[in-house]
């Protein structure tokens, strides 16, 4: 269980403090809700090139960072299909210097051509070292588009295309800061060795006078559900053939999620798991091969991708992981699979709680989706989840008119 | 009215009393020493064991990095799945990494289920028996993931610029090729295992929250083991370094790539060199994080690169400076003339006050954040050991940052930053 206090000032800015004296440290976190799914379908991977402008100076403050380094402290930020986070640590002493920096930045940006021109530069750079100049780099705005028809998922955070960008404006800007950046859509969360009467002090001396704003009302349409099993094949330069799958799953808040979190464990989580176990130990069909999904608020995506090993022809290897799924769908998962994936659970909680950072962002989330006491209930649902679920579940979503397949060749 | 142009006043970090949190030593019956940190809030911890098992100790190339691989993948009593599945049921992870001089196995897990975990890696590190299936399955896949990495530029750039710097036949310059994997033969593997790993050189970290039995524990499943203490007398294998006489290179890996790896770098002495810690004040300002120079004048200034950083490489007997970036094809050359223009600019004008203290501040500032976690704590410790440093270099270096002065910085970069001595390597 973690302790924190919550309060809310008359802006609408909710603030959470979560006291831990066993750091010297503190940390600021400000969670935005606005992600890469509250974009124009033509302006995309604008939230995320907001995202650097934000560094680019404030009304008051036009150098974010040498007045933080000067204090000691570190800051980064990152951008989600979901949402925008901004986060500072830095020695405790001098936690007011983050509420300055970072209540300048949401009261009004400097909004500078320069910056705006220089970040679009810095943005195409990321989009190239990542999606253009790597091998399998656009695999994912393929799968994206097949799998989703109308939800804004279906690009990436860091945009459709490179014009996109390039044509990004100073006025898109604005527009986006005022609809987005305002104290009500914004979660404010304080960690660390810090005090709470300190810490509300010290919100409503910074962030108490920033004008409210309207609340933002999102409205994204549903995705429809898919009746048809969808198929792509692609060709390029890479040295091996690969295969991608993708099945609709249930979004962050529903029991489905917490079945399809453990079923991604059972399947791909680590050394023995199944389809590593099955496809590249026994039957050296793949390469490699992970089972993983995307952890978004709204209905996400639970995938499998691998490498074939040179040779095979994709129809075996993509027969051999559908056999994989009708056997947890026939058979269910076995009782020590099932411990299995609790303990590592455990584990992967308590390793992540040991960091404050981590801790005040996951507040921050939680808090977005509902309600920060999440953070403490939310565990107790993987731990309920029983084999009878998983069996039904995995029934329910590998369903072949719920999946999304990318054959993808190479043409060597 | 508040003025938000007024920066709150802080306190300087320079005037924080670091302390790095204790280290007990242990010493197991067999000599082998336990180096452990018990600190934290969470039930975790960590065991890491390391052992004098890299590749400066091979005959031939690939041996230390399959055998470091390898010894997950079964023993007399367990398969490679049981040995998997033991420590995932456990909900642990156990990891393993082979770097220069030492190899290492690492693993976390919650306090209460270690006495469960410390017997099976014990039989790895006595009883593994490498089947020559798994070992076919390992060269398959290690060469298959090499063709993907080698299509990307900053994969291929990283491999030569290492070996320009100490020589392709020197440990740290070394890289696979695909038929270095496949000229591994198992007995070539074993031989290796029997000499470093079961009668090898180790030493032990340990951190965490720990059980109050943890090092009766450690004995219990290592103490009697043939292991040898990390300071035993060892046969001493020496590499001549072999840099490059050559200093500038292009590579076309890709004719259709839109962006370059960029590498510029020169040889630098190792951690015991008095320069080495106020060098890292002076690369902290050159290219070392964020707010740097170089990532000042080339990202947010020119918009070339989505980052650049400069760092001393991280190796025993010799170091290298070094910087690295990926930037936009067309803007390569600018870019590079950008990292001159940067060391002329350090060599030219002494770094102002206020640059200065802000260096000071942020990197005991992120010292700091590093002391309140045990495996950041533990990972200091080991550095220094490892690197056969005396206890010191920690407050030596705390020490440093907070009294270099700007004149001390300008000879260190009219020293080592002049341009004749890097070599340049762009790869796209």
């Amino acid at each position: 269980m973690i302790q924190f206090e919550k309060f809310t000032l008359s802006n609408g800015l909710r603030v959470i403090v979560h006291e831990d004296h066993s750091t010297p440290m503190a940390v600021l976190n400000v969670m935005y809700d606005v992600g890469a799914k509250d974009e124009d379908p033509n302006k995309t991977g604008f939230a995320h090139l907001f995202e650097h402008l934000m560094f680019g100076g404030s009304r008051n403050i036009d150098d974010f960072e040498t007045p933080l380094q000067m204090a000691g402290g570190e800051n980064n930020a990152y951008t989600s299909n979901d949402v925008t986070n901004y986060y500072i640590q830095l020695p405790a002493e001098n936690l007011e210097t983050a509420f300055w920096l970072e209540s300048d930045r949401m009261l009004s940006l400097a909004f500078s051509e320069k910056s705006l021109e220089v970040q679009r530069k810095v943005v195409i750079e990321e989009f190239k070292e990542h999606y253009i100049n790597k091998p399998y780099g656009d695999v994912w705005f393929k799968l994206r588009e097949m799998a989703y028809k109308q939800h804004p998922y279906r690009w990436m955070t860091i945009g459709k295309e490179l014009s996109h960008i390039e044509n990004a404006s100073l006025q898109d800007v604005k527009n986006f800061f005022s609809k987005h950046y305002r104290p009500v859509n914004a979660i404010l969360v304080i960690g660390g060795h810090v005090k709470t009467e300190q810490v509300r002090q010290l919100a409503e001396k910074w962030f108490g006078d920033i004008p409210s704003g309207d609340k933002y009302l999102r409205q994204i349409p549903d995705e429809p559900t898919q009746t048809e099993a969808r198929f792509l094949e692609a060709k390029a330069g890479v040295p091996l053939d690969a295969l991608y799958k993708v099945w609709h799953m249930d979004n962050r808040l529903d029991h489905g999620y917490y079945v399809a979190d453990l079923i991604t464990e059972v399947m791909g989580g680590g050394g023995s798991s199944r389809l590593y176990q099955r496809l590249v130990k026994e039957k050296q069909l793949f390469s490699q091969i992970e089972c993983y999904h995307f952890g978004t608020v709204d209905k996400g995506l639970l995938a499998v991708e691998g490498k074939l090993v040179k040779g095979v022809k994709m129809e075996d290897a993509e027969k051999a992981i559908n056999e994989e799924l009708e056997k947890l769908k026939q058979d269910g998962i076995s009782e020590k699979e099932l411990t299995k994936i609790k303990n590592k659970t455990e584990a992967t909680l308590a390793f992540e709680d040991m960091s404050v950072l981590t801790r005040a962002n996951n507040l921050a989330f939680y808090e977005l989706l509902g309600n920060a006491a999440l953070f403490n209930s939310d565990r107790d649902k993987y731990f309920s989840v029983t084999g009878d679920d998983i069996l039904k579940y995995s029934q329910k979503i590998f369903n072949p008119n719920n999946g999304s397949t990318l054959r993808y060749y190479s043409e060597n | 009215m508040l003025n938000r142009t007024i920066a709150p006043p802080i306190i300087d970090p320079v005037a924080f009393d670091l302390q790095l949190p204790a280290c007990k030593k242990y010493t197991l019956s067999n000599g082998v020493e336990v180096f452990a940190v018990d600190m934290g809030t969470e039930d975790t911890m960590m065991v890491n064991w390391v052992f004098y098992a890299g590749n400066w100790f091979e005959k031939k190339k690939a041996i230390a990095a399959a055998t470091n691989f390898l010894l997950k993948n079964g023993t007399s009593k367990r398969t490679a799945f049981e040995i998997n599945e033991h420590f995932e049921y456990y909900g642990s992870y156990l990891n393993r990494a082979c770097h220069n001089e030492t190899a290492e196995i690492t693993l976390h897990s919650l306090s209460k289920h270690i006495n469960e975990l410390l017997p099976v890696v014990a039989e790895m590190v006595q009883d593994a028996v490498f089947p020559q299936e798994e070992l076919t399955i390992y060269q398959q896949n290690a060469q298959q993931r090499l063709k993907v990495n080698m299509q990307k530029c900053e994969f291929v750039a990283s491999r030569l610029i290492d070996a320009y710097l100490f020589g392709e036949n020197h440990p740290y310059g070394k890289y696979m090729n695909l038929e270095d994997y496949t000229a591994v033969q198992r007995e070539d593997i074993v031989s290796f295992y029997n000499n470093y790993y079961k009668q090898g050189r180790c030493v032990i970290f340990v951190a965490g929250k720990l059980p109050k039995d943890i090092i009766e524990t450690l004995e219990k499943n290592f103490g009697h083991l043939p292991l040898k203490p990390r300071t035993s007398s060892a046969e001493i294998i020496q590499h001549p370094l072999q840099p490059a006489a050559q200093k500038k290179y292009e590579i076309l890996n890709d004719a259709n790539g839109v962006q370059s790896a960029i590498r510029i770098a020169r040889p630098f002495p190792n951690r015991q060199h008095p320069d080495f810690q106020k060098v890292m004040v002076l690369n902290n300002v050159f290219g070392g994080f964020f707010g740097s120079r170089l990532m000042g004048n080339i990202r947010e200034e020119k918009g070339y690169t989505y980052g650049i950083y400069s760092y001393l490489l991280n190796f025993t007997s010799e170091s290298g400076w070094m910087v690295s970036t990926e930037a936009g094809r067309d803007v390569t050359p600018n870019t590079i003339k950008e990292v001159y223009f940067e060391m002329q600019q350090l060599r030219d004008e002494p770094i102002d006050d206020e640059e200065l203290m802000m260096t000071r501040n942020s990197m005991i500032g992120s010292i700091l954040g590093d002391l309140d976690g045990p495996f950041q704590v533990i990972g200091r410790w080991k550095s220094m050991i490892l690197n056969n440093v005396d206890d010191n270099y920690f407050q030596r270096s705390v020490e440093i940052i907070k009294t270099i002065t700007a004149k001390e910085l300008q000879e260190l970069a009219n020293k080592y930053l002049q341009q004749e001595a890097f070599y340049e390597l762009v790869v796209i």
